[in-house]
């Protein structure tokens, strides 16, 4: 119960954190840069629109800086992010709606196939210690680990996008196929090469992480004993030790969710691949700080809820929580 | 001094310096080894590579051979420096925290956990975009507040025991002040953690600076390797079949990264050496 409550706080002041952030970031920098976005868009958009961004970022109203807190929180809270800029006159909320199935869609599938692959991989990794696959793929993790995402996403691009042509170079689907089975299969003949780049670049950690914690749990005493029981060493590894090990990886996968909602921000751009990195992009190029603002509160949102989730999860997988 | 010998007989430590080592020596000798001044736009733009031009020429004119080692002198400044703040912050944190406990220890560990969980990217991302000005600085104090928490995460539960062990209790009860104990006792113990964590998070700048950068987060006009990325990016390197100029920078950086991460590595494994290859039972 007390874990229960802990973690619902912690869930609560993380967002209030989050939130807040938003309110003073803008305010805090010297001459408000809402101001520079405002003269930007002077004449492109309506008058109200313009002035509900003044309000947002606390210009030209007489309000005391808590009134505006107040207003702001409201707003927030009620999902009312004003209107896009770059995307005017859509508003915020509806264009985050449009672009989110393409990252869910590809970010999601991929994450989840490289966590599941890479987890794999780290169990065999770990079992076999002296082996060339251990060595091998703890190097070439620590590698794909520091390589920039964005990078292989233009390598791929260049190698097997424009030299060879075997994929299309951005992207999420052709607009002349556009049609019924055509249309899922020019939708998934698009992302292959965007899911290769997240899947190579994200395997590594899953590798070394899943690595690191077998062995870990390989020296534990219960893991000594059933080796000298004479268990079968399939069954020490999958059943018992990997269970035990795995459990740090589930949190990490739950942090990863901030990384599928940022949608591999730099991945989709190079790929001009219509997800939410990609409109995180437009935002920051555009000035378009509503848009990027209510980007940066759902995607730790999204982190959040998906932590939250992961701990109550807990409950189930660890029995180790219950006890206290 | 079993430990110093260690080091040097590791074999991911010394692919590791030999390579941090060369980037430091072309940083500090850039001007003798760049065979151009960086800045000079004179020569015919979009140039493949040739002898005169070993990595062929941008859309202005500018060789980028040269380019690239000046741009060393950044992409390694950002790396060390964010690593140094990083560390000093977490380790200053994470002794508070650990060290004294009680009240003030349960505030710090909430203020950790909530930077843990707030995205780095995004958050990255919004603070640069409101930044009065671009440049090194903006980057490495944007990489620096949110890259912070980690390190502080990992070291605090170790101060934590090791203020319980037995000599460091008996240096309290001798009566040495809290000074003493923090510094004399407490943290040579915590050093190889603390050089893991110096070189994981410099690995991470690196590679969140040329992040930035390529998106034009950073000032388009610094010499680095994100930014000669962004400037191939934007002029279409790829369709002028420029490979060189797309690829190498991006080599580098996961060089770079992989030379820390591998430092990191290896000091983890001298630390626990339950990670190397050896069986046991």
């Amino acid at each position: 119960m007390k874990y229960i409550l802990n973690k619902t706080a912690f869930f609560f002041i993380t967002l209030w954190v989050a939130i807040t952030i938003n309110f003073i970031l803008p305010r805090l920098m010297p001459g408000n840069p809402a101001l520079a976005m405002i003269a930007r868009y002077k004449g492109r958009i309506s008058i109200q629109a313009l002035h509900s961004i003044e309000v947002a970022f606390g210009l030209n109203i007489h309000q005391s800086i808590f009134q505006q807190y107040f207003s702001y929180l409201d707003r927030t809270l009620t999902f009312n992010f004003g209107t896009s800029l770059v995307y005017y006159p859509s508003t915020v909320a509806e264009e985050i709606a449009i672009h989110m199935p393409w990252t869910l869609g590809l970010m999601g599938i991929t994450t989840v196939i490289s966590f599941i692959v890479g987890t794999l991989i780290g169990i065999r990794a770990a079992w076999k210690r002296n082996s060339a696959l251990s060595s091998s793929s703890v190097v070439i993790s620590l590698f794909l680990n520091s390589v920039p995402y964005f990078w292989i996403a233009l390598l791929f691009q260049y190698i097997l996008g424009f030299v060879l042509g075997w994929f299309p170079i951005s992207g999420a689907y052709s607009l002349i196929q556009s049609k019924g089975i055509n249309m899922i299969g020019s939708i998934i003949y698009h992302a292959i090469l965007p899911a290769s780049t997240i899947f190579i670049t994200s395997m590594g950690g899953w590798i070394l992480t899943m690595r690191n914690n077998m062995i870990d749990e390989l020296s534990s005493d219960y893991a000594i004993f059933a080796y000298a029981k004479g268990l079968p060493e399939k069954r020490i590894d999958y059943n018992y030790v990997a269970r035990n090990a795995i459990l740090p990886n589930f949190t990490q996968f739950a942090m990863a969710i901030g990384f599928i909602v940022s949608g591999a921000l730099l991945t989709e751009m190079v790929f001009s691949y219509p997800g939410i990195g990609y409109l995180l992009y437009q935002a920051v190029i555009g000035l378009d700080y509503p848009l990027m603002q209510s980007l940066f509160f759902f995607i730790t949102v999204s982190v959040l809820v998906a932590n939250f989730i992961m701990d109550m999860l807990y409950i189930l997988i660890d029995p180790r929580v219950r006890v206290e | 001094m079993n430990y110093v010998r260690m080091f040097f007989k590791d074999k991911k430590i010394l692919v590791g310096a030999t390579i941090l080592l060369t980037m430091v020596f072309v940083a500090i000798f850039a001007r003798y080894i760049a065979p151009y001044s960086p800045h000079y736009m004179g020569f015919t733009p979009l140039e493949s590579p040739s002898f005169k031009h070993i990595l062929g020429t941008t859309a202005t004119g500018q060789d980028v051979f040269s380019r690239v080692i000046w741009g060393t002198r950044m992409s390694l400044a950002v790396g060390l420096l964010v690593g140094l703040f990083t560390t000093v912050i977490s380790v200053i944190l994470a002794l508070i925290s650990g060290y004294f406990g009680g009240i003030v220890d349960n505030v710090i560990s909430l203020f950790i956990n909530v930077f843990l969980v707030i995205p780095p990217l995004p958050l990255m991302i919004v603070l640069a975009a409101y930044m009065p000005s671009r440049g090194m600085w903006t980057i490495i104090l944007v990489i620096t507040v949110t890259g912070w928490a980690w390190g502080a995460r990992t070291l605090r539960p170790q101060i934590m025991s090791l203020k319980n062990r037995d000599f460091v209790k008996a240096s309290i009860i001798v009566g040495e002040s809290s000074f003493h104990t923090i510094f004399i006792d407490i943290l040579p113990h915590t050093l190889g953690l603390i050089v893991a964590n110096f070189f994981g998070t410099a690995m991470y700048a690196v590679i969140s600076e040329a992040g930035l950068e390529f998106i034009g987060l950073g000032n388009v006009n610094d010499i680095s390797w994100g930014t000669i990325l962004y400037w191939a990016e934007n002029d279409q390197a790829m369709f002028f079949g420029l490979w060189s100029w797309l690829l190498v920078p991006g080599i580098l950086i996961a060089l770079l990264g992989t030379s820390m991460a591998l430092m990191n590595f290896a000091v983890d494994e001298i630390i626990n050496p339950k990670l190397k290859g050896e069986k046991n039972g």
